[in-house]
């Protein structure tokens, strides 16, 4: 605990509001014995002067000295504060625990009371709690007590129900203890501190609430004066000096704030966990881009897509990272790619980085980067014709359904935004292509599903949507980021089976993101192998399974169980770990992994060079065979 | 920023679809009604209670010691006070459906034209000052929220967190002083106190306006931050929708579930705050009329007002869930 409060006055809120509430505790204590007489001394020489080198706030109507009263009056101010804020929490405790303690219908009427009462502003339940308790000190200690309970109470009930359905609490009843033991000896203690925390920020609002009521004159009443009554004094003054007014007014913010911050203090503490040390990074030293050779393909006017040497970069702690390092690749007309690697590997950020959708702090570099012919990386002279060409020519079918659409929206006008803002669609015409293109992605109904919100659609419903989303315009290219990871297994392969169909019927061409490989092999035509941020092998998806060359590919395809495999055998994985983005090594980084590397992998990096048809690889030892190893020899 | 690791998500609890939407609504609305029913009677029993749980005589109070006996009995007759408990709730409840307040001990006038005559400077002040807030907070936290997304401009930021707690946490009374104390008293733009003309709104909008704007300022940009990092605002981009769209249409609706929630409790609170800021502006409404009733004691007075204080809460409390209902169909599904 201590330790805790160490760290409280470590934190410059906890320090600031620490030392307020320090200091106002001082003055509560001394201030009346040190100055009490100074601020009751009339002087009917400087009746209502202003401020003075003798007089420093000025003087009030009999001439007592303003500065030295509202020192003085701390105490009260503290005080009445610290009864009333007793009185609510007691209350708001008892309230809090009701329900529980006395649970059933009893206990259901408290709650719902407490409810009634917490909708209502806290300054309306003061002041009809001051009609009923009377105008003064007294009463407006009852009066604040009494309105800020409801408010606590509902707190204490909302932490007092996080607890009591807990496992220890629930044993501790099994085994016969009496509710209110259990509420004084379990409940209670694991809700004390987010209480303390609202308590202490309380207390700042019931100050507030004093010095307000007082200052309407339903609070403390002369001779006796706290904050708000000097306020309320100084104001028929404020043409005369305003400081009588606001010098008053100053310590009330400063006291207010001393508990609201030391009440955020505890609670920032409180809430801390420490993060655990990591190791620091090594960025790759060598900063010369690395140029693939360009893919081979005869006319790069047929190309859809036509990516060089694409990175994406980020700022790092220790330098900058670089998890997609010089990708480059090429999708023709109605073509489909797929890109498959493991988690880490740079596929998902390449195809959001081609789509545009890579924000700041990461930075996108390439050297080329057409769309349609449309260059991306130029700063177009019209961004409203480049909008217009991705917004309707490229698809994006993103992983998760159940996050991607707008909870906000309806299915219909979430489709048809994308006709009204690129295609020039009316209202009406938008809304019924949007209904049209639910209907081309097997939507069934789909005049009422166009109408319904997110939420009232299933993940795989919503995954069609959005793949009719896409079909708004005419797509040249869809982009899908792991369309189907998200999915029950079921409806994965109807959603597969519907990009297939919509890929043959607009001739779009697709780029398909992926870990599972069989996936990308049963959906595309060439796979691109990516790894640590590179494209390592580039192949038609014919050669996968029998003819790839790079090493880590073919341990990719042998990971993927067959329905041959024998249930016996050990499953294949690859050993080792995938590299980090920011500790990419020297060399081949798959080296660390990989059952052929030498020397030589391990010192330089093999460039991607084009093979026979085409196809692409990145490795010193392509088409040496390797044995896949097994998990159980892996482990060995 | 977007994950590298496309990791299976993480399972959430899928709101069952509803069959028709009608009846959602229907639901909405009978559960709403009831609560604003319940509340309603409690407000109504609450004013009505007040008067008999003040200690000792109330109309001795209210006429002062010195009242000879047979006023104040005439007083207690008047009031039927004198009859059985059930009797005067019955008799209260019967007169407040026929818009019936009673009348003021010390004036004798009715409460209820009290009331119409003062509840126009009240709630177009406090009407006004929400209007102001909320054409501060939500373009303001809006720009910020944009300005700053993602670490930029780091200064912006600070200056914005700072100012916006500081004014947030100084009540609106004593904006109100030492708004008198600069631009009434020092610079004299503005008339002191009273109501005049429209120069006469301004600095007591500005006292109740501040303070909201900022904390609501402040509670908009942290939602728009959250929800600009959200998978369905990467979609509104990949559709290439223009900026302010994808702010506007997509964002700020998001954003505005949690804002109005707590908008909704400062505005009630704002309601309450005329009482306050009316004392220092000497403003004509309700406000003063309750301090005043209060001190002199004057029940009826108090009971009218409080009424009517705790009407206009109620339908902004409802409002503001009708609202939310409306943005966000989510919170038609509520437990409450």
């Amino acid at each position: 605990m201590s330790q805790r409060w160490i760290r409280i006055v470590k934190t410059p809120v906890g320090l600031v509001g620490l030392s307020l509430l320090a200091l106002i505790v001082l003055l509560a204590v001394f201030a009346p014995i040190l100055w009490g007489d100074k601020a009751s001394v009339v002087d009917t020489e400087n009746l209502l002067a202003g401020p003075s080198a003798q007089h420093w706030f000025g003087t009030d109507n009999l001439g007592r000295d303003l500065f030295f009263r509202v020192l003085v009056a701390t105490r009260l101010s503290l005080t009445l504060t610290l009864v009333a804020t007793a009185l609510g929490t007691v209350i708001g405790l008892v309230l809090g625990t009701a329900p529980e303690l006395l649970g059933g219908r009893l206990g259901r009427l408290v709650t719902a009371l407490v409810n009634v009462f917490v909708a209502f502003p806290g300054l309306l339940l003061v002041l009809v709690f001051a009609v009923i308790f009377g105008v003064g000190a007294r009463g407006a200690v009852l009066a604040i007590g009494l309105a800020v309970a409801p408010g606590l109470a509902r707190l204490c009930q909302t932490l007092v129900a996080g607890v009591t359905g807990l496992e220890y609490v629930a044993a501790a009843r099994i085994t016969g203890v009496n509710r209110f033991r259990i509420m004084a000896r379990h409940v209670l203690p694991n809700v004390a501190e987010p209480l303390i925390v609202n308590v202490t920020i309380t207390a700042g609002a019931i100050l507030l609430s004093f010095a307000g009521l007082s200052f309407l004159g339903l609070g403390v009443q002369a001779p006796e004066y706290d904050w708000g009554r000097l306020m309320q004094d100084g104001l028929s003054g404020i043409f005369v000096h305003p400081l009588a007014a606001l010098g008053p007014g100053i310590m009330v913010v400063l006291a207010g704030l001393a508990f609201n911050l030391t009440g955020e203090a505890i609670a920032g503490v409180f809430g801390i966990s420490t993060p655990t040390g990591t190791g620091t990074l090594r960025v790759p030293t060598d900063e010369t881009p690395v140029t693939d050779i360009p893919h081979d393909h005869a006319a790069d006017g047929d190309l859809v897509l036509d990516v060089r040497d694409l990175s994406v970069t980020f700022p790092g702690a220790n330098g900058p990272v670089r998890p997609v390092r010089g990708v480059s690749f090429g999708i023709a007309a109605g073509e489909a790619v797929g890109v498959v690697g493991e988690s880490g590997s740079g596929k998902s950020l390449t195809a959001l980085s081609i789509a545009g959708l890579v924000e700041e702090p990461a930075s996108i570099d390439a050297r080329h980067l057409t769309f349609c012919g449309t260059d991306l990386l130029e700063e177009p002279a019209s961004g409203q014709t480049r909008d217009t060409l991705l917004g309707t020519s490229l698809a994006v079918v993103f992983q998760d359904p159940m996050t991607s659409f707008n909870p906000t929206m309806r299915i219909g006008a979430q489709l048809a935004e994308v006709g009204r803002h690129h295609q020039g669609l009316d209202r009406k015409k938008a809304s019924a292509r949007a209904v049209d293109r639910l209907r081309a992605v097997r939507v069934r109904d789909p005049e009422r599903r166009a109408r319904q919100y997110p939420f009232e659609f299933s993940g795989g419903m919503r995954q069609r949507a959005m793949i009719g989303m896409g079909l708004m315009g005419s797509p040249r290219l869809i982009i899908a980021d792991e369309p189907t990871t998200a999915l029950d297994v079921t409806v994965q392969s109807q959603v597969l089976a519907l990009l297939q169909d919509v890929r043959r019927e607009e001739g779009a061409a697709l780029l398909l993101i992926s870990h599972d490989v069989s996936v990308v092999a049963d959906v595309c035509d060439r796979v691109l192998v990516m790894y640590a941020g590179r494209i390592v092998e580039d192949l038609p998806t014919a050669d996968l399974r029998t003819r790839a060359r790079h090493p880590y590919t073919r341990a990719l395809v042998a990971a993927v169980p067959a329905m041959t495999t024998d249930i016996d055998t050990p499953l294949a994985t690859i050993p080792g770990h995938p590299v980090e983005p920011a500790q990419v090594p020297v060399g081949c980084a798959y080296a660390a992994r990989c059952p052929l590397a030498t020397v030589r992998c391990r010192e330089q990096d093999p460039t991607l060079t084009a093979g026979p048809g085409g196809s692409r690889v990145a490795c010193w030892h392509a088409d040496e065979p390797a044995d896949v190893l097994t998990a159980e020899e892996a482990l060995a | 920023m977007t994950t590298l690791t496309p990791a299976a998500a993480p399972p959430r609890s899928v709101p069952k679809p509803q069959g028709r939407l009608g009846g959602r609504w229907t639901r909405f609305a009978l559960r709403r009604t009831g609560r604003l029913l319940v509340s309603l009677w409690v407000l109504v029993t609450v004013s009505f209670l007040m008067i008999h749980l003040v200690p000792g005589d109330p109309v001795r109070a209210a006429l002062g010691m010195t009242a000879p006996t047979e006023l104040v009995e005439a007083k207690r007759q008047a009031l039927g006070l004198n009859d059985p408990l059930l009797t005067q709730y019955v008799h209260y409840l019967g007169n407040l459906l026929h818009g019936d307040l009673g009348e003021s001990i010390t004036t004798q006038l009715p409460v209820s034209e009290t009331i119409s005559q003062r509840l126009p400077a009240t709630a177009s002040l406090a009407v006004l000052a929400f209007l102001v807030a909320i054409a501060v907070a939500v373009p303001l936290g809006v720009t910020v929220a944009v300005a700053t997304r993602r670490g930029r401009r780091r200064r912006t930021e600070l200056a914005f967190a700072g100012g916006s707690v500081v004014l947030g946490a100084i009540p609106d009374f004593l904006v109100g002083v030492a708004l008198v104390a600069v631009f009434a008293v020092g610079l004299g733009w503005f008339p002191v106190a009273g109501r005049t003309d429209a120069s006469s709104y301004v600095l007591p909008v500005l006292a109740l306006a501040i303070g909201p704007a900022a904390v609501l300022a402040r509670i908009v940009r942290v939602e728009m931050l959250a929800v600009l990092e959200t998978d369905y605002v990467r979609t509104a981009r990949a559709k290439r929708l223009p900026a302010r769209r994808i702010y506007l249409r997509h964002a700020l609706p998001n954003a505005v579930t949690a804002t109005l929630t707590l908008g909704g409790m400062l505005l009630a609170s704002m309601v309450a705050g005329t009482v306050l800021v009316e004392n220092v502006f000497s403003w004509p409404g309700l406000g003063s009329t309750i301090v005043q009733s209060i001190v002199t004691k004057d029940y009826p007075v108090v009971q009218g007002t409080v009424l009517v204080y705790g009407l206009g809460v109620l339908v902004i409390n409802t409002l503001v869930d009708v609202a939310l209902a409306v943005l966000d169909p989510r919170s038609t599904i509520g437990e409450l």
